[in-house]
């Protein structure tokens, strides 16, 4: 039999979470847990082949040198920053708000993606800024794309600092929802705005009008394979977050019985099992006062 | 509707008329702003009255957070929120009376630093109708997203601080649009140069005004 000890916190697994009566925590599907870890494990090959391709394999280019290595990171952490995890954020929200499938799922999934977004699209300037200094000469250019970009990492941490107070998880799901939405709609504006506004990034490697490669051989199955790779992390990532979120919500609802209980079960402990059955405590030690004198009172 | 935003309006102005916080404390805030914006450019008039357009919307813009922090604080006190609720207006109605009053508040406080960036930074108005135009629409824009906004934000605790993070990139085109347009403005290009971005301005203004016409009842839920 194991000691129960107090300064562990109530896991969800302790017993002592069963014994009171409380909700356990959702339990993860063997499935989902296999789904997350294969996801996982490809995330890491394709990351770990994208590196060796795009450091050893590759050859350097010919006006940029090494440099064009970024091409394999920057193109594709800005595809699931800006598009991937945008796009899933907006569609969530707008699906959370719609009545008919207005559910708890969408608005967690739209906060894991808008999460992990905010993780990429630093990503994304960070990779942006050491790729500019080089060639543009600047680490920063007021340019239509870097623009929209920074604006949206605005927009996200403002979501995010939304999301940070504390509401019923309905309350706060809607709010965030149309906060969401406002930004989606937003964004066409900012993106026209920004483009009239100063352009001086290059065109759309992959993603321009014809759908052809700008670029070759190697070098072009290594950057999709880094597209397929970064978006496989932000997956799971997305995966990881999401069921943290759903732990986060299972707490927040039963942090203050699990507190009662733990401070009931402190409480009864040292009777040596005599008072263990009370609920309210009352295998106290007899020469402390303050009980009797609750008795006296009532 | 219209009725409702009539009298919404009408219950705004009413408390500012009475109560005079634009007029005596966003206004002159504006003017400070101005003036600390002359400092942190030095003396130089060139450099300030080509600084001017931006400037002017950039202060119009601090001045929308404060006016919108305000005409969401009145209905903060008192359960106030929650009476009009209860009043039975159409939301889209107090949507509309809500933002008129920001708006109306905003015209004036704009006259303001108007005369202020003419007066201070020596700028020059060759076109005065696209000023005014690029200024209404503007202020439409403002006012709306200002009124989306500080109804999401009312019941926060940390309303001070969360608005002007969630409003001010929301409101980034209106200010590179008014820019752009008194720019234009000011030295005395042809309305074709101003005409595409009056054009952004219209559209920001349709898609807020009607998102908030068509939400606005949901959004007071979740406060």
């Amino acid at each position: 039999m194991s000691t129960p000890s107090t300064a562990v916190p109530v896991h969800p697994a302790a017993p002592s979470a069963t014994n009171t009566g409380m909700t356990p925590p959702p339990a993860q599907s063997a499935r989902s847990r296999t789904t997350e870890r294969v996801i996982g494990l490809l995330a890491l090959v394709g990351t770990v082949c994208t590196v060796w391709l795009g450091l050893w394999v590759t050859p350097p280019d010919r006006t940029q040198g090494d440099l064009v290595r970024l091409v394999y990171v920057h193109p594709g952490v800005a595809w699931v920053a800006l598009y991937l995890a945008f796009g899933l954020a907006a569609v969530s929200s707008i699906l959370y708000l719609w009545p008919r499938t207005r559910s708890l799922f969408w608005d967690r999934l739209a906060a894991a993606s808008v999460e992990v977004g905010v993780v990429f699209n630093i990503c994304t300037l960070v990779s942006g800024s050491i790729w500019g200094k080089p060639t543009w000469g600047v680490w920063w250019a007021w340019d239509a794309r870097l623009t929209l970009t920074a604006v949206l990492l605005v927009l996200f941490l403002g979501y995010l600092a939304l999301r940070r107070i504390p509401a019923e998880p309905e309350v706060r799901a809607r709010r965030s929802a149309f906060v969401a939405l406002f930004a989606v709609l937003d964004v066409p504006l900012v993106h026209f705005s920004v483009n009239w506004w100063n352009t001086l990034h290059q065109g759309a490697t992959v993603l321009n009008p014809g759908l052809t490669l700008k670029i070759h051989g190697s070098m072009a199955w290594t950057l999709l394979l880094g597209f397929v790779a970064l978006t496989l992390v932000f997956v799971w990532m997305l995966l990881v977050r999401y069921r943290i979120g759903v732990l986060e919500d299972w707490l927040d609802a039963n942090e203050l019985d699990a507190a009662v209980a733990e401070r009931q079960a402190e409480g009864a402990t040292p009777a040596g099992g005599a008072g263990a059955g009370d609920p309210l405590g009352s295998g106290r030690d007899p020469g402390d006062g303050a009980p009797s004198e609750r008795v006296g009172v009532a | 509707m219209w009725r409702d935003a009539a009298l919404v309006a009408g219950k705004d102005l009413r408390i500012e008329a009475r109560s005079r916080v634009a007029l005596t404390q966003v206004a002159p805030f504006g003017i400070v702003a101005l003036a600390l914006f002359a400092f942190a450019l030095g003396p130089d008039r060139a450099t300030m009255a080509r600084g001017a357009p931006g400037l002017f919307w950039v202060a119009v813009l601090f001045c929308t957070v404060l006016a919108v922090q305000r005409s969401v604080s009145v209905e903060s006190a008192d359960g106030a929120r929650d009476g009009l609720r209860l009043s039975g207006l159409d939301p889209a109605g107090l949507f509309l009376g809500k933002s008129v009053a920001v708006g109306a508040q905003l015209v004036v406080l704009q006259a303001v630093l108007a005369v202020g960036v003419v007066l201070l930074y020596g700028a020059r108005i060759q076109v005065p109708w696209m000023i005014v135009v690029s200024c209404a629409l503007g202020t439409v824009g403002l006012a709306v997203t200002g009124t989306l906004y500080g109804a999401l934000s009312s019941g926060l605790r940390v309303r001070e601080t969360l608005l002007p993070l969630l409003l001010l990139p929301i409101v980034a085109p209106v200010l590179l649009a008014g820019t752009r347009i008194w720019q234009a403005a000011m030295t005395g290009g042809t309305p074709s140069d101003g005409s595409q971005w009056l054009r952004l301005l219209v559209l920001f203004d349709a898609v807020y005004v009607a998102v908030g016409v068509v939400l606005f009842g949901s959004i007071q839920e979740t406060a």
